[in-house]
């Protein structure tokens, strides 16, 4: 019974999460204590014990950080404690953030899949088109997507494209970059092997170039989909007071409502966590079926 | 210099150069061989006599310089569009996401015969190197001997007359490989097919052929060429018998000659 728990993964991560509690508990202490003291004299409250002051600390309204048990407290009002259809849920924001981030990500990763086929392909294309792809990611993405989501608006185009965009903006580049890495790596004797069969470059690349770059696929995908979702919310920022996990964000810092931003968060990273999840078990089925070592 | 038609490979005054960063190097210089319909041709020599390269210049893999070579009686590359050969490679190349139906399989599909036609080549071929009961297994799950035979049947899947064989035996150890011979020597009588096979064993060299190409290096270049007059019935102890032993002394002779022994 306890085997594998001691020998399993659960009782590290069960560890780590204790002691990351522990000092999320004491930074909030540190970093609220001297506010709490500095209400109690503007509000002339005299005679406060020691134990008071620390459930008051622990409990402030807008706390500079909130503790763990707040913003649980929030997230689980949020969620389960409100309709999911409410504009005050997070299962409503999470999931219009959602739906931008799984739509970018299959376009980042289509767009990425054949941006790495033309490049393998063709020298031209390598030559000219890299370093394009490579510029493409220094440009400060947080400056860019305000303007391509108020440029869409004036055309015309809103709501889930813009945001789409700027998710696929940010999670074809690492699957260009693995792609290409990944349709080149058959060894020379596996393509020496189909050029004595005479066969041509599309059985090439379907009996042999792609099943030995899916390895890098999925790695690849893993990054994309946690950039796309931070993609999604970045292009949700500009809009704010509308839907999703950015305009969440931006509302709650806009009114100081600490506990609001910290739920949002905590939303996105298990969002995020999920993502590369399922992204992991697509994976190991596939490795499955390529006869991997179980 | 035997042209005709009926020659599987015929060069003439081959020649190739490899520019490298230290300059050229001379791969083959002026080699004239044929090979003719049913033989079993080796060719010996120590690494960079090239002998690997002579067998990629049949199989289109390389381009030669200088000279010709015919396959078949036409071009490397027009015999390689006709599927004329098989290649066997030093290491099995086997893809290792394939089961090992679906690797012997792969020049079938490749070449589009249909399904229940593939399926029996699959059959035939795997049962030729008693692989017969591994079908779904992986490559991985196999022994570096069986992953040899696997990808020998592979070449023999389809109908090519030729087959090319890349010092198929290198990495076994010798027990593996000598069973492996005495068994490529059956698969050979049964087929008929013409092989030639790239080899640094003396011993596996004049055990398996009936035709013995002795190579020497800097520049890669024929030395000797030996018609082997063991009887086409060859048990394993026939590698103790006078004859056996004087074949080999002549390899080892045509190898001194070429300076192949010298420090290097």
């Amino acid at each position: 019974m306890m085997r594998p728990l001691i020998e399993g993964k659960t009782l590290p991560v069960l560890i780590v999460s204790a002691a990351l509690i522990i000092i999320w508990y004491c930074a909030s202490i540190g970093m609220n204590w001297q506010r709490q003291i500095d209400t109690y004299n503007r509000t002339d409250v005299v005679g406060w014990s020691t134990s008071e002051l620390l459930y008051d600390v622990l409990n402030q309204k807008k706390p500079l950080l909130p503790t763990p048990h707040q913003v649980a407290g929030e997230f689980w009002n949020t969620t389960i404690g409100q309709a999911v259809t409410s504009k005050r849920s997070l299962v409503y924001h999470g999931w219009i953030t959602l739906s931008a981030t799984l739509l970018g990500f299959v376009f980042g990763t289509l767009f990425g899949i054949s941006l790495a086929v033309l490049i393998v392909h063709s020298a031209a294309m390598d030559r000219s088109l890299m370093p394009w792809i490579i510029a493409s990611q220094t440009v400060p993405i947080l400056a860019i997507a305000p303007m391509v989501v108020v440029v869409l608006n004036a055309v015309g185009v809103s709501g889930l494209i813009p945001k789409a965009l700027i998710s696929t903006y940010l999670s074809f580049f690492p699957v260009v970059v693995g792609m290409v890495k990944g349709l080149r790596s058959p060894e020379g004797i596996q393509l020496d092997l189909m050029h004595t069969y005479s066969a041509s470059k599309f059985q090439t690349f379907w009996k042999l170039r792609w099943p030995t770059a899916l390895p890098y696929l999925f790695t690849s995908m893993k990054i994309g989909v946690a950039a796309s979702l931070v993609g999604a919310i970045v292009a949700e920022l500009p809009a704010g007071g509308g839907s999703g996990l950015g305009a969440r964000l931006l509302a709650g810092s806009y009114y100081g409502q600490t506990v609001q931003i910290w739920s949002a968060l905590v939303t996105a990273a298990l969002l995020a966590g999920a993502l590369i999840f399922c992204v992991s078990a697509v994976e190991r089925l596939t490795n499955l079926s390529m006869g991997a070592r179980a | 210099m035997n042209t005709s038609p009926t020659a599987v490979v015929s060069a003439k005054g081959l020649g190739l150069t490899f520019p490298t960063n230290d300059g050229p190097v001379e791969a083959l210089h002026n080699v004239d061989l044929t090979v003719r319909p049913g033989e079993f041709v080796s060719f010996i020599g120590p690494s960079g006599c090239g002998k690997t390269t002579f067998l990629r210049v049949i199989a289109d893999l390389e381009q030669p310089t200088e000279g010709t070579i015919l396959v078949n009686g036409t071009t490397p590359k027009k015999a390689r569009q006709d599927r004329a050969y098989g290649y066997v490679f030093q290491a099995s190349a086997l893809y290792p996401w394939r089961t090992i139906e679906k690797n012997v399989g792969l020049p079938l599909e490749i070449m589009g015969y249909t399904k229940a036609e593939q399926q029996a080549r699959i059959e035939r071929t795997l049962n030729l190197v008693n692989l017969t009961g591994f079908e779904k297994k992986f490559p991985w799950q196999l022994s570096g001997g069986m992953q040899q035979r696997a990808s020998i049947a592979r070449a023999l899947a389809f109908d090519a007359d030729l087959l090319l064989m890349d010092e198929p035996f290198g990495a076994l150890d010798e027990i593996v490989r000598d069973h492996l011979n005495e068994q490529l020597l059956k698969l050979w009588a049964e087929t008929k097919k013409t092989i030639c096979f790239v080899t640094h064993s003396i011993p596996e060299a004049v055990y398996l052929s009936t035709k013995i190409v002795v190579m020497s290096p800097r520049p890669g270049r024929v030395t000797d060429v030996i018609e082997s007059t063991l009887p086409a019935e060859r048990p394993l102890d026939i590698r103790e018998s006078p004859e056996f032993l004087a074949i080999a002394h002549r390899v080892r002779e045509g190898l001194r000659a070429g300076h192949s022994y010298e420090e290097q």
